[in-house]
């Protein structure tokens, strides 16, 4: 449990919180993004997926939102401890 | 277009800016009350909302709602219509004497970005703290005086929505106008930072275009937001400014700092360190907002309620609207009845109840359906559930290149287009945005259905198929799903073709569930339906005049039937003239005048049949009688029916298909701000229908069905 687990935040279960690292996106999406809320060494939570999957709702600094997956996939996050066993 | 006055700069002008589902507009509403006006900033689709404020010492102000947004940093429309007019940098708005900052309490870490950067504009500011009873219920404790204290402007707790804190926002206004006092942006930034910022903002102050107090947070702007130089505002000092934006970017890159990042950064690391000193989590209460969501955007519940709450809505308006229709209809028979009496008859008791009451009436009746839909969508926009069936529904939508939430004025057309296209506001993607409004009107709206409903009772056998289902309603399923397939191929083409490119709605903010506000419910309708009205009566008062005088004019020589004095008419002529281009599709001189007239009304289609083959059909009831009118009529061709089911069919999927309401193209007129985009709608819509129609009636006399 010593290396960092770096992962994309799609591959996070539901209930589940991760720490955001890198936004692996253009300029301005990532930009926009972190004007949401998603700063290096925040705590995103993923809530729940769609009913088809995609797209999924997340926790950022006390609101919700919603993301396609293919924007999840460029979200890159270590899980957090305790969250990932639960 | 609202020209600015010399007086209008003298009072002075307040701005409320916020992120949207903050309550921005249920303060603005309450500050102006009925006091407003709608109009469109000139030259963009972005709404201007003003109003006035009545202060007891400072008398009138004019108070601007702003568009909601999450950022000044200018990209879409919405953030660049904020940015310059907080900065004062449109000749059509007074630069803001003062900002009200409204931030949602209880999402207030995220509603802080903004506020942070209206700080940096060197304009007074006072934060409504919104929502402070949500704040509460959910258990957190805010400290004013010290959010206060940290931010350097005034704050003041309110909940808009029960009109508590007015009081102490009016006189927070009116002493910040009286003493006005602007804050120092709070941001701090490292050393590399703050030098690069430094150069850029000499620079930019160097140039004229801004003033020092607010310089060093436009040009933090200009570094972290990409081609903010190549805004046509800039374009005077792009040449001069870029060499020190570009310097800037490199050397934060050579710090390790992404040159993007910078900003978000430094005013999340001022707003997590400003959280923690502010905010107290007491007794947290289980959320009533959660434990809804958990069944409303459910896997199998959530679809089950989208649905239901759907039909809900089309049953209540197809319930409900036909009353008010009547009522609206039933007046507009005595004003036509009383016309009669006191006006002879001759060509202007003719103009008055022929033309005018006739056109104006028969788009009239739609009102209080048009009324009901915006409600409806009021409802949902306001109660947070718009983003919800987006959510469910996104992936569906998104597969031919449509916004989540493209769903709700797509289902909106189906009523009518006109508050279709204007619900396409909600989308807050320019393209994803068009790209709705383009495929709007092909959803089957109210004002086809009687065009069906003759056309299919005239042609169709009324055979049933399976035993149970009978085939004129089978093809008039098959017409509304038609549309809807047309749609999504269209759709599919366009995101591919003409209005390609990114997306760039990255992540949709699901607000709250609230309880929704009767007031916020009435004024939404009121002012939508208003604005139609207001838009669209004009055209469509003058349409219905030329419509009536294409059909009644020139007057034939001497009593006629009325078949032979349409034909005589100038609609007649023109109809004739047409014959070269519809016979293709399978239509004649009539059927082309009785769509041509349809223009002002898809409905008005059966009245013109009647009138052409001179059936009364202001009864409903008369029907039945056009219909075996026009079973009776022969093919001078071939000597057997004329309106056979393959040229009936082919009716019906022009009307599917063409873009054949003046309304409508008002409306997307104004909420496209295009001539271009209207007329291209017109031309591909009515093109596709010409193109499908040719092909089933030239395929179908091949096939030997005629």
């Amino acid at each position: 449990m010593n290396e960092r687990r770096i992962t994309s935040l799609e591959s996070i279960p539901a209930g589940t919180g991760a720490r955001m690292i890198e936004l692996r996106l253009s300029p301005a999406e990532s930009q926009r993004l972190m004007e949401m809320g998603m700063t290096s060494g925040t705590t995103l939570t993923v809530l729940k997926r769609a009913p088809l999957g995609d797209p999924i709702e997340i926790l950022v600094r006390g609101g919700h939102l919603s993301i396609r997956k293919t924007v999840a996939e460029a979200i890159i996050v270590e899980p957090i401890d305790g969250g990932a066993s639960a | 277009m609202s020209a600015t006055t010399r007086n209008e700069f003298a009072i002075p002008h307040i701005a409320i800016a916020g992120n949207p589902n903050s309550g921005k507009s249920t303060i603005f509403n309450a500050l102006t009350g009925l006091r407003q006006k709608v109009s469109n900033y000139p030259g963009v689709t972005v709404e201007k909302h003003e109003g006035v404020l009545k202060l007891s010492e400072s008398g009138d102000v004019d108070v601007i709602d702003l568009p909601g947004i999450y950022s000044l940093n200018p990209r879409s429309l919405d953030e660049v219509v904020a940015h310059d007019v907080l900065m004062g940098m449109r000749i059509d708005t007074p630069p803001p004497a003062l900002i009200i900052a409204v931030v949602d309490a209880s999402n207030l870490e995220r509603n802080l970005f903004l506020t942070t950067q209206l700080l940096s504009l060197g304009r007074p500011v006072i934060v409504a703290l919104n929502m402070m009873d949500i704040c509460k219920s959910m258990g957190f404790e805010l400290d004013v005086e010290e959010l206060s204290r940290k931010l350097g402007v005034p704050v003041v707790p309110m909940t808009a929505s029960r009109g508590e804190g007015f009081q102490e926002l009016t006189a927070a206004v009116e002493n910040m106008l009286l003493h006005p006092r602007s804050p120092d942006d709070v941001i701090e930034l490292g050393e590399h930072a703050s030098s690069a910022v430094a150069d850029v903002a000499g620079a930019l102050v160097k140039s004229g275009l801004v003033s020092e107090k607010s310089s060093a947070g436009e040009a933090l702007r200009l570094i972290c937001t990409e081609n903010s130089l190549s805004r046509p505002r800039y374009a005077s000092v792009a040449a001069e400014l870029r060499p020190h934006v570009d310097a800037a970017r490199e050397r934060l890159k050579q710090n390790g700092l992404p040159w993007y990042a910078v900003e978000a950064e430094a005013r999340y690391a001022f707003i997590d360190k400003l959280m923690s000193r502010i905010r107290t989590a007491t007794n947290p209460t289980p959320d009533l907002s959660d434990r809804v969501d958990r069944w409303l955007t459910h896997p199998v519940g959530g679809p089950i309620a989208l649905t239901l709450f759907i039909l809900a809505i089309f049953i209540s308006i197809f319930k409900l609207a036909p009353y008010p229709m009547d009522l609206i209809q039933e007046g507009f028979g005595l004003l036509a009845a009383w016309i009669i009496d006191v006006i002879p008859p001759g060509p202007l008791q003719s103009l008055l109840t022929e033309g005018v009451i006739a056109g104006v009436g028969g788009v009239m009746a739609f009102l209080p359906q048009i009324m009901l839909l915006f409600f409806f969508i009021a409802i949902m926009e306001d109660s947070g559930y718009t983003a919800r069936a987006a959510f469910i529904l996104d992936r569906v939508m998104g597969r031919v290149g449509l916004h989540g939430k493209a769903f709700i004025p797509l289902f909106s057309s189906f009523a009518c287009a006109i508050p279709g296209v204007m619900a396409a506001r909600m989308i807050d993607n320019e393209k994803d945005r068009l790209l709705t409004i383009m495929i709007a009107p092909l959803m089957c709206c109210a004002a086809r259905w009687p065009v069906y409903l003759l056309v299919a009772g005239a042609v169709i056998p009324s055979i049933t198929i399976l035993g149970f289902i009978p085939l004129p309603a089978l093809v008039l399923g098959s017409m509304v799903i038609f549309g809807v397939i047309a749609a999504i191929g269209v759709a599919a083409v366009f995101n591919r073709t003409i209005l390609k490119g990114e997306s760039t709605t990255l992540a949709l903010e699901l607000p709250r569930y609230r309880r929704p506000h009767i007031k916020t419910l009435l004024h939404v309708m009121w002012e939508r339906s208003f604005l139609f009205v207001k838009k669209a009566g004009t055209v469509i008062l003058a349409m219905s005049i030329l419509m009536w005088a294409l059909t009644n004019y020139p007057k034939a020589p001497e009593t006629t039937t009325a078949e032979e004095q349409m034909k005589y008419s100038i609609a007649g002529r023109i109809g004739s003239v047409m014959e070269p281009v519809i016979k293709p599709i399978g239509f004649d001189w009539k059927i082309g005048v009785a769509t041509l007239s349809s223009f002002v009304a898809r409905e008005v289609f059966v009245s013109s049949m009647g009138t052409i083959y001179d059936v009364d059909t202001n009864d409903p009831a008369h029907m039945a009688d056009l219909q075996s009118r026009l079973r009776r009529e022969k093919d001078p061709e071939t000597g057997k029916s004329f309106f056979t089911p393959l040229r009936g069919i082919c009716i019906m999927l022009f009307f599917v298909l063409s873009m054949q309401c003046f309304s409508t193209m008002v409306v997307v007129r104004r909420e496209t701000n295009s001539w271009k985009w209207m007329a291209f709608q017109w031309f591909y819509m009515t093109g596709l229908a010409w193109i499908v129609c040719f092909i089933v009636w030239q395929g179908g006399l091949l096939l030997g069905w005629r």
